[in-house]
C-alpha cells in the first residue's frame, strides 16, 4: 500500500539507490533532531556543546543526502521535501534513532550504537564507485570516529563508575538492545562487546528485536517528532529566511 | 581582450583576475584564513556563459558554508561579474591536509593551534596541552589548555 500524503499526494516509489540514500539521511536527521533537544538541558557545558556539534554534524549529513537524492532523481525535490514534506509512512530510519532521549545513559548508548554502524558503514561506502557519495561518507566516516571517541568513552566512564552510573548504563542497553537488528552486524556486534567489556557492561539475555523502520514501520515515537520538527513548513508552505 | 594577439592571452588574465576576487573571501569563523588557505576553493573557471566556482564542504556540520557561498556570490557581483555558478562539489571531500603551511602559519598566529597530530602551544610552543573539549567553539574546533604556560586555546582538528 502506498500511504497518502497529507494533501492528498500518493507517496513516491523510491528507486532503489534513491532510496538508499534517503534512508541514510533519515536516520541522520532523526538523531540530529533528537540530540538537539538536549540543547540546554545537558548535564554540563561542555555535554551541552558535544550534543549540539553531533547534531550538527548528523544534520549536515542529512542534508547532503537529501540535495543528492534529490539530483539524482532528477524531479526538482530539494532538502526540504525530503525533511519537511514527508510523511511518517515514509521516514525508513532505524527505529534506533528515533527513540527518546530518556537519562544521559540513554542517549549516549544510543549514540554509541549508531556511532559504531555509522563507522562501518561509511568507511564501506567512502571506497565506493559513486563519487559524490563517497565524498560525503568520506567526511561521515571521520565525523563518526568523532563522535565514538565521545560516545564510547562516556559509555566506558558511566558503566565503569559509581553504582548509580553503572545501574543507569546498564538499563539502557537492556531498553534499546531490542532496536539494534536494524544495525547489527558480526563486525558492528564485535566492536560494541569490546566496548562493553572494559565498561563492565553486558549484552542483554532478552532475544526480541524490533524491526520495520526501513520498511517505514515505526515505533510511537517518530510521528511525535515529525509533528514537532515539520509544523512551520506545514503550516506555512513554502516557507523560508 | 588585451589585443596582444596571442591568442587566449586575455581570457587568461581575466580568470587570474576572477581567481583573485573569489580567492580572497575569508572564513566567516576565522577571518585571518581565506577560503583558498583552507582548501575549500577547488578551482574558479571562465567560459561564454560566465563564472564557474567550485567548492568543497569541510565538515558536515559546519553552518558557515551557506556564509562562504553567498559570501563568494557578493565578492564576484562588486567585481562586476553578474552571470556565475557556485558548485559545491562533494568528493574528493575536504581534509585538513589540504591547508598549506602559510595557512598553518596565520593559523598560529591568530591563537589557533593548526590541525596536527603534536599540537603545541601556540604562544609558548610547549608541547602536551591538556584536551578540555573534544568540542569547542565552532564545529572544527577542540578546545586545549597549555601545560606549562597554562592558558586555554582553540586546535584546529586534524581532519
Ligand atoms: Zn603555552
Amino acid at each position: 500500500m502506498i500511504a497518502s500524503g497529507p494533501q492528498g499526494m500518493a507517496a513516491k516509489a523510491l528507486s532503489p539507490e534513491i532510496a538508499e540514500l534517503v534512508s541514510y539521511g533519515d536516520d541522520n536527521l532523526v538523531l540530529a533532531q533528537r540530540l538537539g533537544e538536549w540543547i540546554s538541558n545537558a548535564p554540563e557545558l561542555e555535554i551541552d556543546i558535544a550534543l549540539g556539534n553531533i547534531a550538527l554534524d548528523h544534520l549536515g549529513v542529512a542534508r547532503a543526502l537529501y540535495t543528492y537524492a534529490g539530483e539524482v532523481e532528477g524531479e526538482g525535490r530539494t532538502e526540504d521535501d525530503f525533511a519537511m514534506r514527508r510523511t511518517e509512512r515514509e521516514f525508513r530510519n532505524v527505529l534506533l534513532v528515533e527513540q527518546p532521549n530518556g537519562d544521559f545513559a540513554h542517549t549516549i548508548v544510543r549514540q554509541f550504537f549508531f556511532d559504531v554502524y555509522s563507522q562501518i558503514l561509511w568507511s564501506g561506502l567512502a571506497d565506493g564507485d559513486d563519487n559524490t557519495g563517497a565524498g560525503i561518507a568520506g567526511r561521515a566516516v571521520k565525523e563518526a570516529a568523532y563522535h565514538f571517541e565521545f560516545s564510547s568513552s562516556w559509555l566506558i566512564r558511566l558503566g565503569d563508575g559509581t553504582e548509580e552510573s553503572h545501574r543507569r548504563a546498564q538499563a539502557a542497553v537492556d531498553a534499546l538492545w531490542r532496536f539494534t537488528a536494524e544495525i547489527a552486524s558480526d563486525e558492528w556486534l564485535a566492536r560494541v562487546s569490546s566496548v562493553f567489556e572494559t565498561a563492565g557492561l553486558a549484552i542483554p539475555d532478552d532475544p526480541y528485536q524490533r524491526v520495520g523502520g526501513r520498511d517505514g514501520y515505526h515505533t510511537e515515537h517518530l510521528g511525535f517528532l515529525l509533528a514537532e520538527m515539520q509544523w512551520m513548513d506545514r503550516a506555512y508552505p513554502g516557507l523560508e529566511w | 581582450m588585451d589585443g596582444s594577439g596571442i591568442p587566449g592571452a586575455g581570457m587568461v588574465s581575466v580568470a587570474t583576475d576572477v581567481r583573485a576576487v573569489v580567492a580572497s573571501v575569508v572564513d566567516p569563523e576565522i577571518p585571518v584564513l581565506t577560503i583558498e588557505d583552507l582548501g575549500i576553493l577547488r578551482d574558479v573557471a571562465e567560459t561564454q556563459d560566465g563564472v564557474t566556482v567550485t567548492i568543497t564542504p569541510t565538515y558536515s556540520g559546519c553552518p558557515a558554508m551557506r556564509q562562504i557561498e553567498a559570501d563568494i556570490a557578493a565578492a564576484l557581483r562588486r567585481a562586476g561579474f553578474s552571470d556565475f555558478e557556485i558548485i559545491v562539489q562533494q568528493s574528493p571531500a575536504w581534509t585538513t591536509d589540504w591547508m598549506g603551511e602559510e595557512a598553518r602559519r596565520k593559523l598560529a598566529e591568530f591563537g589557533i593551534a593548526p590541525p596536527t597530530d603534536e599540537v603545541v602551544c601556540p604562544r609558548c610552543q610547549a608541547d602536551h596541552p591538556r584536551l578540555v573539549a573534544r568540542f569547542g567553539s565552532t564545529a572544527c574546533k577542540a578546545l586545549m589548555v597549555c601545560s606549562s604556560c597554562g592558558e586555554p586555546f582553540d586546535h584546529f582538528k586534524q581532519y
